[in-house]
């Protein structure tokens, strides 16, 4: 079983073609770097995999259960989570309280219009382990718009995490950090366990290529190139599309 | 117990003892007014404050619920069946409002909302065999809930502000609530909200329901305080008037909107008998409010309060520092 399978992705805009007949399969676990020039479709696929944009055509299997028709809504209940390549939290709350509305969202509890949201215990304990498991345990209580924004990027995949995902996309998780916050980011990724399959688009090569099993090269909207890094990197469609000679 | 607490306490003992300190039936009728227009306007905060959904429609709904019981009053009901029907038909309005409206969000919300007041505007003017169209339906008579009599201007305020009161806490429980979060999360990001496995439209939709249930009891406490209801009560000056008061005193807060109808309200019936173009000055205080509380009066004042408390706490060493040295 495959953590993630797509076969025969179609999606265009008007005449543009952003997606065009795309497979991928992810096997449970597998860490995948994403790669491809701007322009590529890589953050297309991802948000056709979350179900924000519907595909023309294809599948797509998370787990082995078919979710091409399941409403985007539906999806993180079947185990996928996602980060943003712009950070999209919740500005005017706590850092608790933005972890705990991600928990939240796979809870029935969510529909209460009675209990105080501070006394769920149990969510506020497990939304605090997710910031503890991200470094930011301390700052549980501070306003989001205090804090810098690799600390928010922190916030983006503790928010992730804390849904406990089985398949796990991150768009450019390094974009906009600094040498400093990009070594933090990089251990925190390393240090998600491996029963989480992580996708991952980014740019930056020297920091994308140590995480990757495998790696996809996305070129107009199909992969054009898979394989290990060592195979992808020496890859001549690669050299000439995407790292230049 | 913290400065909130005390504040709204005080608030309490001033608003139960209010007719014993005010000059006069017409200032406790003013209180009535403003306490059931900050219903009307914690309602619309529901979904304009915490859902970021603005309606110019909702004196549409008010204007439902107030018809209905009139209407049911008039031919022949008793009063806890016709405030059952306005109740009703109010909830029942805000559901097909809110999934005419939530189709769209931003400016399409508010140009659906304003079209859907228009159309009952229309219906209050013109369906004249239901309605009396301009002339209006007039009421006689007040209920009478497990025997109290509130035809008094006394009575009656004291039964608008347990209805008050229990619907400030209804909304602070809501907003607290994880409901509430959600909702909020929906004005934020809702395209996050929606990843992290919420229903958008349905969170919204719920907070609509609150908001109209809200509205349609304030519709009710108009039309038993005026016991007279016509199409003036539901046009879009009306629609406006509440935004107003929501924006004046404070979106997404939970006292805004409550000074917002403090302030509408008393400028309306009040300082009107002593300034005739009493209008032009309450343009010219929401002008203020925009300009220099862009959020509203309560979190404006808000803020220059707690800039004043850092200043003095910053101030305070430095004075005994140098009390300090001249010793």
């Amino acid at each position: 079983m495959k953590a993630l399978s797509i076969r025969g992705l179609r999606k265009s805009f008007g005449g543009l073609r952003v997606t065009n007949n795309l497979n991928l399969d992810v096997a449970v676990g597998e860490r995948r770097l994403i790669i491809g020039p701007n322009g590529a479709g890589k953050t297309t696929l991802f948000n056709q995999i979350t179900g924000e944009i519907t595909p023309d055509s294809g599948s797509m299997m998370l787990m082995g259960v078919d979710m091409t028709d399941v409403p985007s809504r539906h999806r993180p209940h079947m185990g996928l989570a996602r980060t943003y390549q712009i950070i999209t939290l919740f500005p005017r709350d706590t850092l608790l309280r933005n972890v705990t509305l991600s928990l939240l969202g796979l809870k029935r509890t969510r529909w209460n219009p009675f209990t105080r949201l501070e006394a769920l215990d149990q969510i506020i304990e497990k939304a605090t382990e997710a910031l503890d498991m991200v470094g930011l345990s301390d700052m549980a209580h501070r306003p989001l718009s205090e804090t810098s924004y690799g600390e928010r990027r922190r916030v983006e995949i503790a928010m992730a995490l804390a849904q406990r995902p089985k398949v796990l996309l991150l768009d450019e998780p390094y974009a906009g950090l600094s040498i400093d916050e990009r070594a933090g980011i990089k251990s925190l990724i390393s240090s998600i366990p491996r029963n989480v399959s992580i996708v991952m688009i980014e740019h930056d090569m020297d920091v994308a290529l140590d995480f990757a099993d495998r790696i996809s090269l996305v070129y107009f909207g199909e992969v054009i190139v898979e394989g290990t890094r060592a195979e992808v990197v020496s890859h001549p469609r690669t050299k000439e599309v995407y790292l230049g000679e | 117990m913290n400065s909130r607490t005390i504040a709204i306490s005080v608030a309490l003992v001033a608003l139960m003892s209010l007719p014993y300190w005010v000059d006069g039936t017409y200032y406790v009728n003013v209180a009535s007014q403003i306490l059931f227009m900050a219903i009307f306007a914690l309602g619309l905060n529901v979904i304009a404050g915490y859902g970021g959904l603005v309606s110019l429609g909702h004196a549409g709904l008010f204007g439902l619920a107030a018809y209905t019981t009139s209407y049911m009053l008039q031919i022949g009901y008793g009063h806890s069946a016709s405030i059952v029907g306005g109740l009703f038909v109010g909830l029942g309005s805000m559901a097909i409002f809110a999934m005419l409206s939530l189709r769209a969000t931003g400016i399409g919300f508010i140009m659906i909302t304003l079209a859907l007041g228009q159309i009952i505007w229309g219906l209050a003017y013109r369906w004249i065999s239901i309605t009396n169209g301009d002339n209006g339906i007039s009421i006689h008579g007040r209920p009478a809930p497990f025997g109290i009599e509130i035809g008094s201007a006394e009575s009656f305020y004291y039964a608008t502000l347990l209805i008050f009161v229990v619907s400030f806490v209804a909304v602070l429980v809501f907003v607290n609530s994880p409901l509430g979060a959600a909702l909020k999360g929906t004005r934020d990001q809702p395209r996050r909200m929606t990843a992290l496995g919420y229903n958008v439209w349905m969170t919204r939709f719920l907070g609509c329901l609150f908001s109209g249930l809200l509205t349609a009891i304030s519709g009710i406490l108009y039309v038993y305080y005026q016991q007279f209801i016509s199409p003036q009560a539901v046009d879009l000056t009306a629609s406006a008037e509440v935004l107003l008061m929501v924006i004046a005193g404070g979106a997404g807060t939970l006292f805004g909107p409550i000074v917002g109808a403090a302030l509408v309200v008393i400028v309306k019936s009040v300082v009107s008998g002593y300034i005739e173009r009493w209008n032009m000055l309450l343009g010219a205080i929401f002008v203020f409010i925009v300009i220099f509380m862009p959020d509203g009066l309560v979190p404006g004042i808000g803020r220059i309060f707690r800039k004043f408390s850092v200043r003095k706490r910053n101030n305070q060493p430095q004075t005994l520092a140098v009390e300090g040295r001249q010793k």
